[in-house]
């Protein structure tokens, strides 16, 4: 033991490497792999990356995304899987638009009907996961079923909500002094984020502190990392899973309307591959399937990859739909060999 | 009375500890509920189509030709979630790869040929290396690379369906040849559908490479504790990419039957949905997701299980928007049953009713 150690000792950065945690290890690649793209795509590609206003429309476009990749990222260091979040958007933004245009109900009450939807779904199915014992996958995969199934039963055409209060709402911009651009015309045009994004960044700073900081933030990752040794610990396992189910619902909830709030529609179509997404996101931020390893700044990173990635595609003239889905998959398999072979060669050392 | 309620009682707790048991009990109670909601559910007639040859028609045909793919599909998951503890969410991404693949191969760069470019037998061939090569992409990045399953087919089911896409430039070829519709339709003077019997085949197929070679033993091997199989001398993942490999065969042939069902393809929408039905088979077959032991008999009837469920909701005129949420019922209630826990309570629920009626 000692004798590696002197060996290892000139080498600051590789013992560095080594001393870092998984976690760190993977947000550090993550964070890295997204400036150079981004920056590659400013050089490249021009004017439209080189202004601020195109990050803050990703942002702006990826809003509720951003809210659902953390509500998965909470269940995958739990070392469970939640596929029906794109679903319960579908749903909740057909039922908030349902009842703010045909009932003439109030933008609050649609809040709350929201969150009353995406708690439901958390709490079912995290019953069903977690005291049950009953396979993730399948639980919410049926959640997700029953969701989209739902959706198309509340209503099945999609249509723009005319609620006077809600499109004004919807219209609100939080302008960015200093960072707006002049158009060819000559006019100014300040750079703005939707109240979602706000939303979003509030719920990802909130996150990233409870899981950093409080007691159930730390025995999500015991649990994901080794339920066995985290019931010695006595930590209540069930309870646990039970809860990051729970917070993943309510997430879903947030996340839906904030959805709704950008779209101002209800449509079946609505978080169609949402979930798929959300994993993705996850994923690409360094959480892992196998539990006990993730970041909520990893996953804010991982959607900000994601995203800019479309966009970096779009731009580049490829508009045919199908080089958008090969380059989006191209990237996550960079990403994912990435993660394996550096978590192999840290296990070897 | 009190005696022989033991007596059931025994056999019963005996009985729902089967894995058969619950894909096998969901589907007799759908087959009565059917038939008391229509008595003529299990009539069979045999008829003629329009172009005249002799087709079998009712329900029951119905149900076992639509349920071939996930049939099919279901043989190679099953495979898959025993050897590698996860799932291919590819799968119906790989189908359209497939099919387009196939279609590239019969009709050349002609969208509507008159003939055939290429004989079939060819075009399938191709498209089942292929398919077996996007198979072995997700068992090496499984295997070797030891990325969740689910993770690692995340890649193919992003890409595929643009993959598809590209093979044939966006564009819809039409196959107008009568002998290609065979496989997803009639063949003249059979009549049984074809894909029924594909299914049967790939069935028969399967269930002889189980009966004579160790792939089941080793599959189960591997699933169960992975060092242990290395440790015994298996080699895990080879084993894994296999699972995936015969995987890829079963896609080709769904793709064949897909395909053939429309004589054309969409890329966004051909076997849409098909790995969460496939994936449901599985898990209704009561086999562990997790890996390990597996029936196949019982995901072959977890899949008809699951068209049966569909066409049931057909026929009670449910539209087909609203049909996941009914399946989603059905589904949530059946895991439910079917749930260790709730299943060591009904036992328990059943011994203390016993110890009732001795007392």
């Amino acid at each position: 033991m000692s004798s590696k150690q002197t060996t290892s000792k000139p080498d600051g950065m590789k013992n560095g490497l080594r001393n870092m945690t998984d976690t760190n290890l993977l947000l550090t690649i993550t964070i890295a792999i997204f400036f150079i793209m981004y920056i590659g795509a400013m050089i490249f590609l021009g004017s439209g990356f080189r202004r601020p206003q195109m990050f803050f429309s990703i942002l702006n476009d990826n809003a509720f995304l951003i809210v659902l990749s953390c509500g998965l990222s909470i269940v995958m260091i739990t070392r469970s899987i939640d596929i029906s979040v794109g679903g319960i958007t579908a749903l909740i933004t057909m039922c908030c638009a349902v009842y703010l245009d045909y009932k003439g109900g109030n933008v609050f009450v649609s809040l709350l009907l929201a969150l009353a939807i995406g708690l439901a779904f958390g709490l079912f199915q995290g019953f069903l996961i977690a005291y049950l014992d009953i396979q993730p996958f399948i639980v919410t995969l049926a959640g997700m079923f029953l969701a989209r199934g739902l959706t198309t039963i509340v209503n099945t055409n999609p249509f723009n909500v005319a609620n006077e209060k809600f499109v004004a709402l919807k219209n609100t911009r939080v302008i960015i002094p200093g960072l707006g651009y002049v158009t060819k015309a000559g006019k100014y045009v300040d750079a703005y984020i939707e109240i979602g994004v706000v939303v979003a960044l509030i719920v990802v700073v909130v996150l990233f502190c409870m899981l950093k900081w409080t007691k159930l933030g730390r025995q999500f990752y015991a649990v994901g990392g080794n339920d066995q040794s985290a019931l010695m610990l006595g930590i209540n396992v069930k309870r646990t899973k039970f809860l990051a189910h729970l917070l993943c619902g309510l997430l879903a909830g947030i996340g839906g309307f904030v959805c709704f709030l950008h779209v101002g529609s209800g449509a079946v179509s609505n978080g169609s591959g949402a979930e798929m997404n959300a994993i993705a996101s996850s994923i690409i931020g360094g959480t892992m399937l196998t539990g006990g390893v993730g970041n909520i700044a990893g996953t804010f990173f991982g959607v900000l990859s994601l995203s800019a990635i479309k966009k970096i595609v779009s731009s580049a003239g490829f508009d045919e739909a199908w080089y958008t889905g090969i380059t989006v998959a191209a990237m996550l398999c960079l990403f994912l060999i990435i993660q394996s072979v550096v978590i192999a060669r840290k296990k070897k050392h | 009375m009190g005696a022989t309620k033991t007596n059931n009682g025994n056999i019963f707790s005996k009985l729902i500890k089967q894995q058969l048991f619950i894909p096998l009990a969901a589907l007799l109670i759908l087959i009565i509920f059917n038939l008391i909601m229509d008595p003529s559910f299990l009539k069979i007639t045999l008829g003629y189509n329009n172009i005249g040859n002799p087709v079998l028609s009712g329900y029951i045909i119905r149900i076992l030709d639509n349920g071939s793919e996930v049939a099919i599909l279901a043989i190679g998951m099953t495979l898959v979630t025993a050897a590698s503890g996860g799932q291919d969410i590819s799968v119906g991404a790989a189908v359209a790869i497939a099919g387009s693949v196939l279609l590239r191969v019969l009709c050349g760069s002609n969208t509507h040929p008159e003939t055939l470019q290429a004989p079939i037998i060819v075009g399938f061939l191709v498209s089942c290396l292929v398919a077996m090569l996007f198979g072995a992409f997700n068992g090496v990045l499984v295997a070797y690379f030891k990325i969740q399953p689910m993770v690692a087919t995340l890649i193919l089911y992003t890409a595929g369906r643009s993959i598809a896409a590209w093979v044939n430039n966006n564009e819809l070829p039409i196959i107008s040849e009568a002998s290609f519709g065979y496989f997803g339709g009639y063949i003249p003077g059979i009549p049984v559908p074809t894909p029924l019997i594909i299914a049967v085949a790939c069935m028969v197929a399967i269930g002889l490479v189980l009966k004579f070679t160790n792939l089941r033993l080793y599959t189960q091997a591997v699933g169960i504790n992975e060092s242990s199989s290395k440790l015994n001398g298996l080699n895990p993942q080879l084993i894994k990419l296999l699972s995936f490999v015969i995987l890829g065969i079963c896609v080709a042939v769904v793709g064949l039957i897909k395909v053939s069902r429309n004589s054309t393809i969409n890329y966004s929408v051909i076997a849409k949905d098909i790995e969460m039905d496939a994936i449901l088979a599985v898990a209704l077959g009561g086999n562990a997701l997790g890996g390990g032991k597996f029936s196949m008999a019982a995901s072959i009837i977890g899949a008809y299980v699951i068209q049966l469920l569909t066409t049931t909701l057909f026929k009670f005129k449910v539209p087909s928007d609203a049909l996941p949420a009914y399946k989603a019922v059905v589904v949530i209630i059946l895991v439910v049953i079917s749930a260790p826990v709730v299943r060591e309570w009904f036992s328990s629920m059943i011994k203390k009713f016993q110890t009732k009626e001795v007392a």
